[in-house]
Parts: C-alpha cells; structure tokens; sequence
C-alpha cells in the first residue's frame, strides 16, 4: 500500500502535503482511488472559499460512486488543481502527485492534529478486516 | 456468509476486486472497470453469471401454465430453443421479476432469472403451479458464463469444439442443447455473444480455455455500464414490486392484445399510466446518479439509473419522468447542491459498440409549447 511518509492523512482518506510557506496541499490517497476505481469527474472547491474543518468540500466520482472530500482542518482555499478536473484519471495513475486544492490554513498549529502515516496504515489495515 | 459462485476462485486469482452482490460474493472488476467494459465492446469479454438462477419446469401443460405466469405472451415461442423475456407480476401488476423463458419441449421449458430474486421467484411460481402436475427444479448444480462482444461467439466457438456447426446459424434469442452445453445467445451488454449454462463443475475450465483464448474477464462495474448504454433495465433499480412494467419501457413485453388471462393483467388494464420511463444524456459536466431528482414542466421524476458513458464519454441515466415529456426536452436534474441540464433522449444509447442516440445532444432540438 502506498502511504508517503512524509504526508499527512484524514480518517475520510485525503492526504495533506505541509508545504515550506506553511500553506497546504490535498489530495485523495492511493487506497482511497483504488476503492472507487476508474475516475470520471473532479469538482472542486472555489479560490476563496473558506472552509471549517471538516466540511465537504469537493467532490471526486468514479464510474462506480461519487465520494465527498472533505477539508482536512479550517482554511481559505487558494487555489484549485484544473488538470485533475479535465482529466480526473490522473487520479489513477498517481493519487500523490494529482492533488485537488491548496489551503491556507487559518491555524497552522491544527496539521498537527492530523494523522500520521504510521496512523493511516493502521486505519486502512483495520478496515480490511 | 456469502454465496459463492463455482468460480470464485478463479476470480481470486484473476485479482478481482470482490463484493457483496445480493448476499453473493462477486467480482466487481479485475482492474479497472473501464477497459473491461471497452473490452466488451470492441472485442470479447466473459462475466461469471451464475449467482443468476436457471429453473427447469417440466410436465404436462408447461405451456398453459406459463401463459397464465408472465406477461408476455409464450405461445410467441414455437420453435424448440427459442427464448422470450418478460415480466412476472403481482396481482397489483407490479414487477416480481424480469426473466428469460426458453421453449425446450412442450413438457419442458427452461427458465433464468435474477439472483437477488430467485427464492421469491421460485416461492411464487411453486404457488401458482397449484394443483398442476409440473415440477419446478432450480438448477444449483449449473454455472453461467457469459462471453460478449463482437468476437465473443468466435471466441465461444474456438474454446467449445463442435459449437460453431451447432450454432453458427443460431439467431438471437434463441438457444440450443450441445453436448452438455445449454448456449443461448443472449446477453446483457447491446453486444452479440452467447450465455453459456454448463455443469458447475466445469466451469473453471470453460473459463480458463477463454481466458487463453484472449476473452479478458469482466465484472459486474463493467456489467451495470455495459446493460445501461444498452437500455436495458435493472430489477430492483429500474422497476420493482411497485413499478408497472408499462411505466418502467418495458410495454414491448407485455402482450395485452391476446385472450390470454395472466397474472397481474386486470390491473394493468385499469391502472392509469402518467410515468414512462426515459433515457438522459447529461449536457452539464457531472454524473447522473439513481435516486436524484429531475424537474420537468410536467412535474418531478427521479434517476432509477445513471453513470458515466464510457462508450459517450458523458453521463447517461434512465430516469422515471412524467408522461408527455419528449426526447429532445431538457431537464433540470438535482445533483448534491447544483442544478444540472440533461436531454431526454431515446435509448438505447450504445448498439453493438456504436452511439445510437436520437436525437443526439447538441444545439436546438428543444421542443417549444
């Protein structure tokens, strides 16, 4: 299973990338594509938009099922991936590289509320069973 | 504890994806559900079918019995192996089931229905044989495979020695006894190909000679995507217990111009009909889902089917909308929190791997009041 190290994670399986300048970046993780499967439509949320945590924010369908994202802690969107958009299979291909939007968090101090790696592996191995 | 199929295994070592179907334990893909429904409709691909139930009825009278059974009409089957599809009703005139009925010999037809279905199915039948001296013998012990695409009966041929002389002149919807083969050419997907009812314990090696031969297994993702640009309904989805089969487009099955008494027939004839069931092609990006919403000038209805097209490259539904409402009218569909602009339009939407539909989705078909 392909969890990175060096991310972040959400129980609702996005995966937050903490960036140099502090903003953040998310995405859906590789078990999260890989339960949906094939990927048809991205709907993302508006630059701008300021999201509480935990609020559904954006939308990602497969052929199979459409899956709320969900924001992973409080901020203002700042921007929105549109290659994901015209192309969701991308999502596919590499969960890790085709991120949905970046976030300026309102509290930087809230990522640290986030899921390890360590953690998400845990998660993903106990809902196998 | 969920049922499993003779293949299971071999679905397990294909690397299928399993789940829960209907308390059945089934491949939902292999892959990725996209290739297996492109597979299908531009060469061969094979589904496991047998969690489906075939049911032999036999003895005197199979017939008149039958003819008071379905709606559609089985003296329309005079030719040994010939098969028809119609709807078992309620009393209400609701829908127990969709099924195929083949005419094997006066005292012996051959019946497949849903899985999800087969115990109520197998129940209501038994009490509607009454008093008649005809035995109705579900048939565990057999497995179902069905090969589909262009080159599916090619492909059939080639793994079954003998099969092409037996049915190389085989029309659809018609069947035929082979060794112990029972292969129909029928399907699911809009597609040519057979259905091939076989011992369960010799399916594995069926599926393996196909396997060798290139057909490309294909699970029931790619199924649902392949029977929806095909038109086809989905029981439980598209019509049910609640639904007429005259309100779900399914009136092409029921015969109420004969004589004939059946099940289900008087309350279809004082039912006042105000819904059809219609096909969708989405104009706005997204995709059309069962259970949402559609607004139309003649009042509300509701996806009972939607995906994507793989084949279109766009959302399709069948959706259940008030009558009057006219391929080319455009309607408002609700999905999650935004309003979106789909096309009625006439289905199917895909025939034997091309776009069939009428009218297409472009500028100015609207229709103006």
């Amino acid at each position: 299973m392909n969890i990175p190290a060096e991310l972040k994670y959400t129980a609702s399986h996005e995966w937050v990338k903490v960036n140099a300048d502090g903003t953040l970046t998310v995405g859906i993780t590789d078990h999260a594509q890989d339960l949906l499967g094939d990927m048809v439509f991205v709907e993302n949320p508006a630059v701008g938009r300021e999201l509480k945590a935990g609020e559904e924010c954006a939308v990602v369908e497969s052929v199979k099922a459409a899956s709320d994202i969900y924001a992973p802690v409080a901020g203002v969107v700042l921007a929105a991936n549109a290659d994901v958009e015209s192309a969701p299979e991308v999502l596919n291909k590499d969960a890790y590289s085709a991120w949905l939007f970046t976030l300026k968090p309102a509290d930087p101090a809230d990522v640290d509320g986030l899921m390890t790696a360590a953690a998400y592996r845990a998660l993903v191995e106990a809902e196998a069973h | 504890m969920l049922k499993q199929t003779p293949l299971n295994a071999a679905h397990r070592r294909m690397g299928a994806k399993m789940v829960d179907f209907g308390g059945w334990d089934m491949p939902l893909s292999y892959g990725s559900q996209l290739d297996e429904h492109h597979q299908v409709r531009r060469d061969a691909g094979m589904f496991d079918v047998s969690h489906m139930l075939v049911a032999d009825v036999q003895g005197e009278g199979v017939r008149g019995f039958l003819r008071g059974l379905v709606a559609n009409n089985v003296d329309k089957l005079t030719v040994p192996g010939k098969g028809l599809y119609s709807c078992m009703l309620n009393p209400e005139g609701g829908v127990i089931d969709d099924l195929i009925i083949y005419f094997m010999a006066e005292n012996r037809f051959r019946i497949v229905v849903n899985a999800g279905t087969a115990d109520k199915d197998i129940a209501w039948m038994r009490e509607q044989v009454a008093e008649r001296a005809l035995t109705i013998t579900p048939r565990r012990d057999l497995a179902m495979i069905a090969v589909q695409g262009p080159q599916a009966r090619a492909k059939v041929w080639a793994a079954i020695p003998g099969s092409e002389a037996a049915t190389s002149t085989m029309k659809p919807f018609n069947a035929i006894e082979f060794q112990h083969y029972f292969i129909a050419r029928t399907g699911y997907t809009g597609e040519d190909g057979f259905e091939v009812i076989l011992p369960a314990g010799e399916a594995e090696a069926l599926w393996q000679r196909l396997a060798a031969l290139g057909v490309k297994p294909a699970g029931l993702g790619a199924r649902d995507t392949l029977r929806l640009e095909a038109g086809m309904n989905l029981y439980g989805q598209d019509m049910d217990d609640s639904t007429s089969p005259l309100e779900s487009g399914l009136a092409w099955t029921v015969d109420l111009r004969s004589e004939r008494e059946f099940v289900g027939k008087a309350a279809l004839q004082s039912r006042d009909i105000d819904r059809q069931l219609a096909g969708l092609v989405l104009l706005d990006k997204g995709v059309l889902r069962a259970h949402q919403s559609v607004r139309t000038r003649y009042g509300d209805g509701v996806v009972t089917s939607g995906t994507f097209s793989p084949t279109l490259q766009q959302s399709i539904a069948l959706a259940r909308i008030p009558l009057g409402i006219a391929p080319g009218t455009d309607v408002t569909v609700q999905v999650r929190d935004r309003e979106l602009t789909a096309r009625v339009v006439n289905y199917p939407f895909v025939r034997n791997g091309k776009a069939v539909l009428s009218p297409r989705p472009g500028p100015i078909t609207e229709i103006k009041e």
